[in-house]
């Protein structure tokens, strides 16, 4: 029978949390009363079962809280309410929806390929969740603290186009042919100039790792440090644009929907899905689109700092629970401050067409990244060191 | 999959893009890389179709390489009806074929009708009538628009403009008491006189229209990736369209000056063209090239302030009086026959009656703007991207109702 200090060691040395830091979940998973006859070894798998658990909740309000402000604020912009019937306008709506999807008639289509069709909504949004591992809840509350965060969450959210394309495929429609050929035609082009883009502030921070590109954004007051500002790297505003318009065309939200266009496609690869599988692939586009926001706040924005994190810090100390609770708020805020930014665009613009997308992509945004990042180089080695703030 | 692909298609590598003409009669065009052809079934069911609409469309990848529309889904026998019935019992049934611009309809049939009876219309029921049509052509115009953006993935802008329409068809619902088939304007004259105040309401309608119409300019007409969209898309020449006897926006669009309010004025529309109260907007390939989807949707957003002119020369000049003819119950129209056309909001709208003398018609033929404009989609389809195969649905402006009738 181990102390509970020897458990903490043990539980230290565990892979999650090699990288430096304390895992706050084991180290309360460690903390808490335990009878005698539970074995040593079942802390770090609850960790690992608790964690998994609060992935998934978090993925699924994420996009109960997604569908629910998408509606809210297309009708405000549309000059109507929304929905307004269930709970205070309209809270409990995702809820009765989910309800709805679960209760609906699970239909495969004939002529579909049943094992494609059924593995393709889970594919997808299995690697939206295995991404989502690498977003840090707060310094010390996250699932895996992975060196190569953001390369990891860029490798696995381009496999979710795989499940697009097996699904668009499996339908046996040519429509969702139609959504899933776009769909891998738009997701490789963009995805080049998205981790292009990102090359600029990793340059400026120096490391892969968005807990440490985080902490290195710490200081002046908690807004004066972020990477966007000019000051810190006059480059890193158009990366960001790049950024912006690669992930709207990533996430396949308007003006780049084309995948599902509506109007055009009737629904893309979504056609003829109906019930919780076509739900899953709304849950992995409101994951998609939290995931993006969160890594653009953590490149350019911050992370966890801003002035509610600093005072925290300051009032209660670094790592008390109240400054961790302040960086999650932090992270929420950013991310949902970009995804309301993503929804505003979808309910004002129109499409664009596929020939166009792909000039955007191949001819103007991946040599404009490509040029960014030469002439982000050029200033971290020659001008950054003589800048005095820096 | 792939060895039946090349077996039945053998994958060529061209080196035109230029379009070849088969011995068919059949355009094809040739790509760098030719793959399998695909068929694609466009509607009945579809999004873009805007009714019970079906294109058959051959696509290659993505580019539509023949195009077939299929008419018929929405056909309710109502010229044949049109024999059967009394002549004022077919008024209801005009509402049903274009059902976006009822009034027109209502018009055209009544106009035709009372050319066969000869007789003579009160001064305010001309206004009145006036009035209607052209704030429906301005209900019309608005959908046409809206339901464009909305083809084009732009949500928003369709439910801007149904705000402004839910004003106009609330004003028709206190002229005559209903929204959408109206059977308002009658032969003689019209049903019953305007409420009190109506009048008032309908400049308060035109001038915040005015206003809203130039919101809708800015964020749709300009918008870059509108432009982008439309223009240069769907090409229809002059002689082309002369060819398929386009009317209506689909003419002008492609920079013809002819509207039968001018050309072939009816009822106030003279007197009104004399006054210089309105122009007829024309396509110009301002932003592309003359004749492309783009200037079609141009010439609809002009005409609707050009209606809206209209509606306040007549709000100017309406006098009291009576706003029905003296016309039996029963109508027993002369033998003979009539055609009049009218500028229905999609262009020419005919009307040819046929009486014996009797209570009931013996032919009511309708020649309706979207069937003749319809035909010119299989020619211009072909060699467009799906997704502008859409915008040029769009940019037709059909009314299914009307096509099929």
């Amino acid at each position: 029978m181990l102390t509970p200090i020897e458990v903490v060691e043990v539980a230290a040395a565990s892979p999650a949390s090699a990288q430096g830091g304390t895992n706050m979940l084991n180290e309360l998973l460690a903390k808490a009363p335990r009878p005698e006859f539970v074995p040593d070894w079942v802390v770090p798998l609850n960790a690992i079962l608790i964690g998994v658990g609060i992935l998934v909740a978090i993925v699924s309000l994420n996009a109960m809280f997604g569908t629910w402000l998408e509606r809210k604020v297309s009708g405000h912009i549309q000059c109507r309410y929304g929905p307004m019937r269930v709970g205070w306008h309209g809270w409990l709506q995702p809820l009765v929806d989910g309800v709805k999807l679960l209760l609906k008639e699970d239909m495969i289509p004939k002529g579909a390929d049943r094992v494609l069709y059924v593995i393709a909504p889970a594919l997808v949004l299995s690697s939206v969740l295995a991404a989502m591992t690498a977003f840090p809840l707060s310094r010390e509350f996250f699932f895996a603290d992975i060196d190569l965060g953001l390369f990891f969450i860029l490798a696995m959210t381009s496999t979710t186009t795989i499940g697009v394309v097996m699904a668009g495929w499996a339908s046996n429609s040519k429509w969702s042919l139609y959504g899933a050929m776009r769909e891998a035609a738009q997701v490789v082009a963009y995805e080049i100039p998205l981790g292009i883009s990102l090359l600029v502030p990793v340059m400026a921070a120096g490391t892969f790792n968005l807990i440490e590109v985080s902490d290195m954004q710490s200081g002046g007051f908690g807004v004066l440090n972020w990477l966007i500002w000019p000051w810190v790297n006059p480059l890193m505003l158009p990366a960001f644009l790049i950024f912006f318009v690669a992930i709207l065309a990533e996430t396949k939200r308007a003006p780049f929907d084309l995948p599902e266009a509506e109007s055009e496609l009737v629904a893309g690869f979504l056609t003829e899905y109906s019930g919780i599988r076509w739900s899953f692939f709304f849950m992995e586009e409101y994951a998609a689109m939290l995931l993006f926001c969160v890594v653009g706040s953590f490149f350019f924005f911050g992370g966890f700092e801003s002035p509610l994190t600093s005072a925290a810090g300051g009032m209660f100390g670094d790592g008390s629970v109240l400054h961790q609770l302040a960086a999650f708020t932090t992270i929420v805020v950013k991310g949902f401050a970009g995804i309301f930014l993503m929804m505003w665009l979808r309910w004002t613009l129109p499409r664009v067409r596929i020939d166009q997308i792909m000039t955007m992509g191949y001819k103007y945004l991946t040599p404009l990244a490509l040029l960014c990042v030469l002439l982000a180089g050029i200033w971290e080695v020659f001008l950054a060191p003589y800048l005095p703030w820096r | 999959m792939t060895s039946t692909a090349q077996e039945t298609h053998e994958p060529t590598i061209t080196r035109s893009d230029e379009e070849v003409v088969l011995d068919s009669g059949e355009r094809e065009f040739m790509f760098d890389v030719r793959t399998q052809d695909m068929e694609v079934n466009f509607g009945p069911q579809h999004p873009a179709t805007h009714g019970v609409m079906r294109i058959l469309m051959r696509a290659d990848g993505e580019v539509c390489t023949g195009a077939q529309p299929h008419l018929g889904y929405l056909h309710r026998c109502a010229e044949k009806i049109g024999e059967n019935v009394e002549w004022l019992q077919y008024l209801p049934y005009t509402d049903r074929y274009d059902y976006l611009a009822a009034m027109n309809n209502n018009l055209g049939y009544s106009m035709a009708v009372e050319k066969l009876m000869g007789v003579e219309i009160p001064r305010r029921a001309l206004m009145i009538r006036t009035i209607c049509a052209e704030l429906n052509r301005i209900g019309s115009h608005l959908i046409a628009f809206g339901t464009y953006g909305l083809d084009l993935g732009a949500f928003t802008p369709f439910l801007y403009m149904f705000r402004e329409r839910e004003w106009m068809m609330a004003l028709f619902e206190k002229i005559c008491g209903a929204r959408l088939t109206y059977s308002y304007i009658r032969i003689g004259g019209v049903f019953n006189d305007a409420p009190p105040g109506w009048l008032s309401e309908v400049e308060r309608f035109c001038d915040t229209f005015e206003e809203k119409w130039k919101e809708y300019c800015d964020l749709l007409m300009v918008n870059h990736i509108f432009v982008k969209r439309t223009a240069d898309v769907g090409v229809i020449p002059v002689d082309m369209a002369l060819d398929f006897g386009l009317t209506g926006p689909m003419l002008r669009g492609s920079g013809v000056d002819f509207d039968l309010r001018k050309d072939m004025p009816y009822e106030l529309y003279d007197e009104i063209w004399k006054d210089k109260a309105f122009e007829i907007p024309v396509g110009t390939g301002e932003k592309g090239t003359l004749g492309d989807c783009w200037d079609r949707v141009y010439v609809r957003v002009m005409e609707m302030m050009e209606s809206i002119k209209i509606v306040r020369w007549c709000l100017a000049a309406i006098e009291p009086g009576p706003v029905i003819a003296d016309i039996p119950k029963t109508l027993r129209v002369p033998p003979g026959e009539a055609y009049v056309g009218i500028e229905n909001p999609r262009g020419e709208l005919g009307h040819y009656v046929v009486s014996d003398g009797g209570k009931v018609g013996v032919r009511v033929r309708v020649r309706g703007p979207s069937f003749v404009n319809l035909a010119v989609l299989e020619a211009i389809l072909p060699g467009a991207l799906i997704a502008d195969a859409i915008a040029i649905i769009g940019s037709t402006d059909i009314v299914v109702g009307e096509t099929d009738r």
